[in-house]
């Protein structure tokens, strides 16, 4: 089990559970659980939507969607069943988030599952895991069956004679899954491929139904915002980007963990203060502050509040929340190629321009990186990215150009630096190899 | 849904809202490149190629994807949009193995006419290509990877249209590769679809490929010969030291009633022309008694003295005719009236798959009820009797398909068995294997599922098949006239097997019907005809008794394998002298005194009946050394005979002598009718006793129903033509229905033609080892 990290600035909120023992039912009772659903049971649904967005709660898994907006597409009315979808198929390299809150507090999620049901009339509800967390699985599971064994889950919830199901599912991994209509393929057992959109899914989604997917942290938000109040936990964040956010801080930092911080948190003092700083003393290099699809910072770009509106207003995106610090010794060069492979093995393949613009930046950057590249390479590569961008069918190929892009232009020089035959300024005793595969 | 306007590069455009923007340029004549855009397959979003620029909307937009709505603004060329899509291409290029100079779509590759246009000429990339091996996944399917560009098109033609699914995607990314879902080979119906879409050359035709370049080819437009739906087929031919071959079948400009459709047989059983088997020379029985090769002159004068003979020495009624399902309509028209006026006999028959004459009998003074595959193509509900049109009528089995997926057309089935349509089928109706004599009743009783919904339907097509017959058609088709307060509402459609199965019956290849399903005995038929014989003459089977029976003189066979048709033992016609016009030598024809080589559909002009009464034109494509039409075979006999052909076939100047009536209509005074109808339609006359148009001008003057669009028939359309014309009276049912033996034909076969097609032999053994291996599983 990872080791728990904790700074005093922290506000806990989603984490307030961790580390004690929440995922047993009767623990995660005491410490207030299933509060937050009966009391939406007293209300109606337009009350529950109304809080959520009165709350600010933006979408967690990166694209910073309004909750409550999402919530209210969904029609009243529906021939076909009503879904809520739990997106934990959390898979962008730098963020560890998830992966948490299932550990230690799988029954947020559930309550949280079970709110969003009554607010738009669903009965069912799926939470998908990443493939790899096969052993979150099984925690999650022991809780939904321990919430079924008490009468939360099933044909009459808390005695209100309301009916909601819960089905978990683990993914095969494929990072393309982490698309909200991908993973509504790869759940209906097909292909994870994303879909044409519209239709969006809060209108047709899951099997045809009506969908409220959102991310697991954005769920698992749910009941403290219902039980806080709306206002409170607007009043954490900043504006229009209410309450607080699970950052992932790795890299070359002294104390890398989850920290549960507001939003608009300064970065700068994200690194410095609540992560202890660079490792070794060393200097920064650069901070990709939302996971790796966002564009990379350099240390003069970092001094920003950690809000979906500030960072993008620096030229990146908040994204997942992954910050991923980077330190001096690094070869950007080699951090990019490390990037664009993960991309290129994790496109579906479904559109030309990420099936084959991934493979061919991971190639002439391979070759690039071993001191093969040629002066005209870097254009090339960045002419690549930049056609990209904005053409492929989903966001994977913008997650693939956009660093692709921020590197080039922001380290040229160290592009320069690794034409002519000259080994990586940063190859050195000590340091693994990368191999592409 | 209302029209919407919205402007295009400038222009204003209208449609229906909600089209989609590629459809609605494409009809307004803007082309938006794309590759994996296909009409009527479901939307992909995939090749990125058809981006277009719409105003207000941040990013480019995928022209597949959007729909029109009102006041729209769109670009689909500027410097920006040309970039992206020369951006996408230089990607594809990327991993494409650039072999064009031996690729089989060199020249017809969308992908070089889109990189022409869009000119990526440079490569940016210094790696080398993936490549893999290529792939034989059936004998008629290679699968060459590297240069598949990953449009999906094959999957969803194999799922979606076929509904097949043999197709699928392997792996991810980079990877990603077509297979066939049931391991290395393909598990399917071999049609072919899946080379057809494919908008380069990665997957290859087995009988095409490494052929020929597409422009050293001719490309002629004509009908299939083997099934009854009439599929058009572009044959590409080329020439050879004794003719013309044919190398491909498709269906290239996608016109017709078929569109992008061909199945297995028209697409590769094509190749029987060129067969080994096939005969080029006459055969004349010599002394011996052996077939041995013959000049055409030799080989016609025995078969004319010998026919004279007998028709002079004991009578018409010594010779009997059998016709063929394959043979087009002139030539069925024509070999009708040389055997009752040049042999003076009724004894002509062919060998009967469907019962058209009951059909026609049943819809007698009912005009309007027959259903082309036009309407089958677009109707909202189908009552399917009796039949597997996947197997026997592919093309209906397509369209039914494509009705169902695309515009939710109601399919109901009864059928004594199960067939794979019932997975579009709203109901189905189990029969016994001897139940369709019931199938009324159960409708009429409207107590089961299928008959209950199909009572709710305001209209409805019935389709049947050859279980149905005789007095079951007439009740099907009277309880189909009674059922509804609309009478209007109901069309019927009878199912033949083969290409011309339909123009043999219409063209009165009866024994007591004249074309058009005239009965012979109906006061003033055909009253041109000199000395037509007042009584119905034999069947075939009653021919084939009278021949065994030592007493029939001669028999003419034209397309037609009786022999092998019911058990016959050869004997049987010993004492009969058996001319055979045939392609090869059949069981049939291996008996004969006489054989004379015949043209193949392939190699002659004329026009076709499909099943439906779509008629279409046929255009020689390939030619053979050596053998002839049988129109002209015909014509050459009756000439042979002694006879004056110029009755036979209206050709030359007009006024003269251009039918048989000629010397009692000037005798009564009135005109040439021949020369009177041609010139009021602005015609001419044929100049050609070989012509078969000059045939054709006869049948659409007096066969009931032919009177159709000629202009249309002649730009290559399907013209429907209907046998109940509004005078044709009800006869007495004949027997006919003994005389019916279906073919029972399945996806690789095709009656006698269809042993000679080495490719679909190969197919058909090919799937036979797929099913072995899939029940061993």
């Amino acid at each position: 089990m990872p080791r728990l990290v904790s700074h005093p600035d922290e506000v806990k909120i989603v984490s307030r559970r961790f580390g004690m023992g929440a995922e047993k039912i009767d623990r995660y009772l005491e410490l207030g659980g299933y509060e937050a659903v009966m009391k939406c049971l007293a209300q109606d649904s337009d009350w529950i939507i109304n809080e959520m967005k009165a709350s600010n709660l933006r979408g967690r898994g990166g694209a910073g969607f309004s909750a409550g907006m999402k919530w209210s597409f969904v029609p009243r009315q529906s021939a076909k069943p009503k879904y809520i979808l739990v997106n934990g198929d959390e898979s962008e390299p730098g963020t560890c988030k998830d992966h948490l809150i299932f550990l230690h507090d799988p029954h947020s999620v559930i309550e949280g599952t079970i709110i969003a049901g009554l607010a738009v009339g669903a009965k069912m509800g799926f939470i998908y895991l990443r493939g790899e967390y096969r052993y979150l699985l099984e925690i999650t599971e022991r809780a939904v069956a321990d919430a079924y064994q008490r009468g939360f889950l099933g044909k009459n919830i808390f005695g209100s004679g309301k009916e909601f199901e819960i089905i978990t599912q683990t993914g095969a991994g494929a990072y393309e899954v982490g698309e909200e209509s991908a993973l509504m393929e790869s759940l209906e057992g097909k292909r994870g491929v994303p879909r044409i959109k519209p239709p969006f899914p809060a209108v047709v989604g899951l099997y045809g139904g009506p969908t409220v997917i959102n991310n697991a942290e954005t769920i698992a938000t749910v009941p403290h915002v219902i039980n806080m109040g709306a206002a409170a936990y607007a009043a954490v964040g900043t504006p229009r980007n209410g309450g607080t956010r699970l950052f992932s801080i790795s890299g070359h930092v002294e104390r890398p963990g989850v920290y549960e911080l507001p939003m608009g948190y300064n970065l700068k003092k994200m690194i410095y203060e609540v992560a202890g700083g660079i490792r070794g003393g060393r200097n920064l290099k650069a901070v990709v502050p939302g996971g790796s699809s966002t564009p990379v910072l350099l240390p003069q770009e970092i001094d920003i509040g950690m809000d979906f509106d500030q960072v993008g207003k620096a030229g990146s995106m908040l994204g997942s929340g992954g910050v991923v610090v980077i330190d001096d010794q690094t070869c950007i060069v080699e951090f990019a190629l490390r990037t664009i492979s993960f991309y290129a093995h994790e496109s579906c393949g479904w559109c030309i321009p990420c099936r084959e613009g991934t493979d061919w930046l991971k190639k002439s950057l391979t070759r690039f990186h071993a001191g093969f590249g040629a002066p005209s390479d870097i254009d090339n590569m960045q002419y690549l990215a930049e056609n990209m961008l904005g053409r492929t069918f989903c966001p994977l190929g913008d997650a693939a150009a956009m660093p692709t892009i921020a590197f080039i232009k922001k380290f040229r020089k160290e592009f320069e630096d690794h034409l002519n035959g000259k080994p990586c300024p940063f190859a050195r005793e000590g340091v693994l190899q990368l191999t592409v595969v | 849904m209302p029209d919407v306007t919205f402007t295009v590069d400038g222009k204003k455009l209208t449609a229906p809202a909600g089209t989609l923007l590629i459809d609605a340029c494409r009809k307004a004549g803007i082309e938006i490149p794309a590759f994996c855009y296909y009409p009527g397959l479901s939307l992909q979003a995939a090749c990125r190629m058809c981006v277009v620029r719409q105003e207000k909307v941040p990013k480019l937009q995928t022209a597949c994807t959007t729909t029109v709505a009102e006041g729209q603004v769109f670009v689909t060329e500027s410097p920006e949009i040309a970039q992206a899509r020369k951006a996408t291409i230089e990607l594809l290029l990327g991993n494409h193995p650039l072999d064009c100079p031996v690729c089989d779509a060199g020249g017809e590759c969308e992908l070089q006419d889109m990189n022409f246009k869009y000119g990526a000429g440079e490569s940016l990339y210094a790696e080398a290509k993936h490549h893999r091996d290529e792939q034989q996944w059936s004998p008629a399917v290679f699968y060459d990877r590297p240069r598949c560009i990953l449009c999906y098109r094959c999957t969803r033609m194999c799922g979606e249209g076929m509904d097949v699914w043999a197709l699928g995607v392997n792996n991810r990314g980079a990877d990603s590769v077509i297979v066939p879902n049931d391991g290395q080979q393909l598990d399917c119906e071999q049609c072919g679809m899946c080379i057809d879409v494919c908008p380069v050359g990665a997957l290859t035709s087995g009988s095409y490929r490494y052929k020929t370049r597409p422009w050293e080819m001719n490309h002629v437009s004509t009908v299939c010969t083997h099934c009854a739906d009439g599929c058009k087929v572009t044959l590409g031919v080329r020439s050879t030291t004794d003719g013309a071959e044919i190398i491909r079948a498709d269906n290239r400009d996608k016109s017709g009633i078929n569109g992008d459709f061909l199945c297995a047989k028209g697409r590769f059983g094509f190749d029987f022309v060129e067969s080994a088997d096939r005969l080029t020379k006459p055969l004349v029985r010599n002394s011996a008694g052996k077939l041995e090769p013959a000049t055409w002159e030799h080989a016609l004068s025995v078969a004319a003295k010998k026919l004279k003979e007998i028709r002079d020495s004991r009578g018409g009624a010594a010779i009997g005719v059998i016709g063929s399902n394959r043979t087009t309509n002139e030539e069925n028209y024509l070999l009708q009236k040389f055997s009752r006026t040049v042999l003076a006999t009724n004894n002509i028959d062919h060998e009967r798959t469907t019962d058209y004459a009951s059909f026609a009998r049943a819809l007698a003074g009912h005009p309007g009820k027959t259903a082309s595959l036009r309407d089958i193509a677009s109707a909202c509900a189908i009552l399917l009797v009796g039949t597997n049109p996947t197997d026997e009528h592919p093309l209906l089995a397509w369209l039914l398909r494509t009705d169902v997926r695309l515009n939710r057309a109601r399919l109901y089935i009864a059928n004594h068995a199960p067939i794979k349509l019932e997975r579009q089928a709203r109901a189905m109706q189990g029969l016994p294997p001897n139940g369709y004599k019931d199938l009324t009743t159960i409708l009429d009783r409207g107590e089961t599922d299928l008959a209950k919904a199909v009572k709710a339907e305001e209209s409805l097509i019935v389709i049947f098949g050859s279980e149905i017959r005789g007095t079951a058609i007439h009740n099907l088709v009277t309880w189909g006239l009674n059922r509804g307060p609309n009478p209007d509402s109901v069309r019927f459609a009878c199912l033949g097997d083969h290409s011309n199965s339909r123009g043999a019956a219409d063209m009165g290849l009866f024994p007591d019907l004249l074309p058009g399903y005239v009965p012979i005995t109906e006061p003033g038929a055909f009253v041109e005809y000199a000395d037509l014989p007042p009584a119905a003459g034999k069947t075939l089977s009653q021919m084939l008794d009278v021949a065994t029976a030592g007493e029939l003189g001669a028999l003419l066979v034209v397309g037609a394998n009786p022999v092998s048709r019911a058990p016959l033992n050869p004997a049987a016609l010993k004492n009969t002298f058996l001319i055979v016009q045939d392609l090869f030598l059949t069981e049939t024809a291996t008996l004969a005194e006489v054989v004379l080589p015949a043209a193949s559909l392939y190699e002659k002009s004329g026009t076709v009946t499909n099943t439906f009464g779509d008629v279409q034109i046929v255009r020689k494509a390939a030619d053979r050394a050596g053998v002839k039409p049988d129109f002209e075979i015909l014509v050459r006999l009756a000439e042979a005979m002694g006879g004056p052909i110029k009755g036979l076939v209206p050709f030359g100047r007009a006024g003269t002598t251009a039918d048989l009536g000629q010397s009692r209509g000037a005798q009564s005074g009135e005109a040439d009718r021949h020369a009177v109808w041609l010139e009021a339609n602005g015609l001419e006359p044929r100049l050609s006793p070989f012509d078969p148009f000059a045939l054709f001008d006869e049948i659409e003057r007096l066969v009931p129903g032919y009177a159709i669009d000629r202009i249309n028939l002649i730009a290559g359309n399907d013209v429907h033509s209907e046998p109940a014309s509004p005078g044709l009276v009800p006869v007495t049912a004949l027997a006919g229905e003994d005389f019916i033996v279906p073919a029972h034909d399945t996806l690789f076969t095709s009656g006698t033609l269809g042993r000679y097609s080495a490719a679909l032999k190969q197919l058909e053994e090919h799937q036979a080892k797929e099913l072995a291996k899939s029940a061993a599983d």
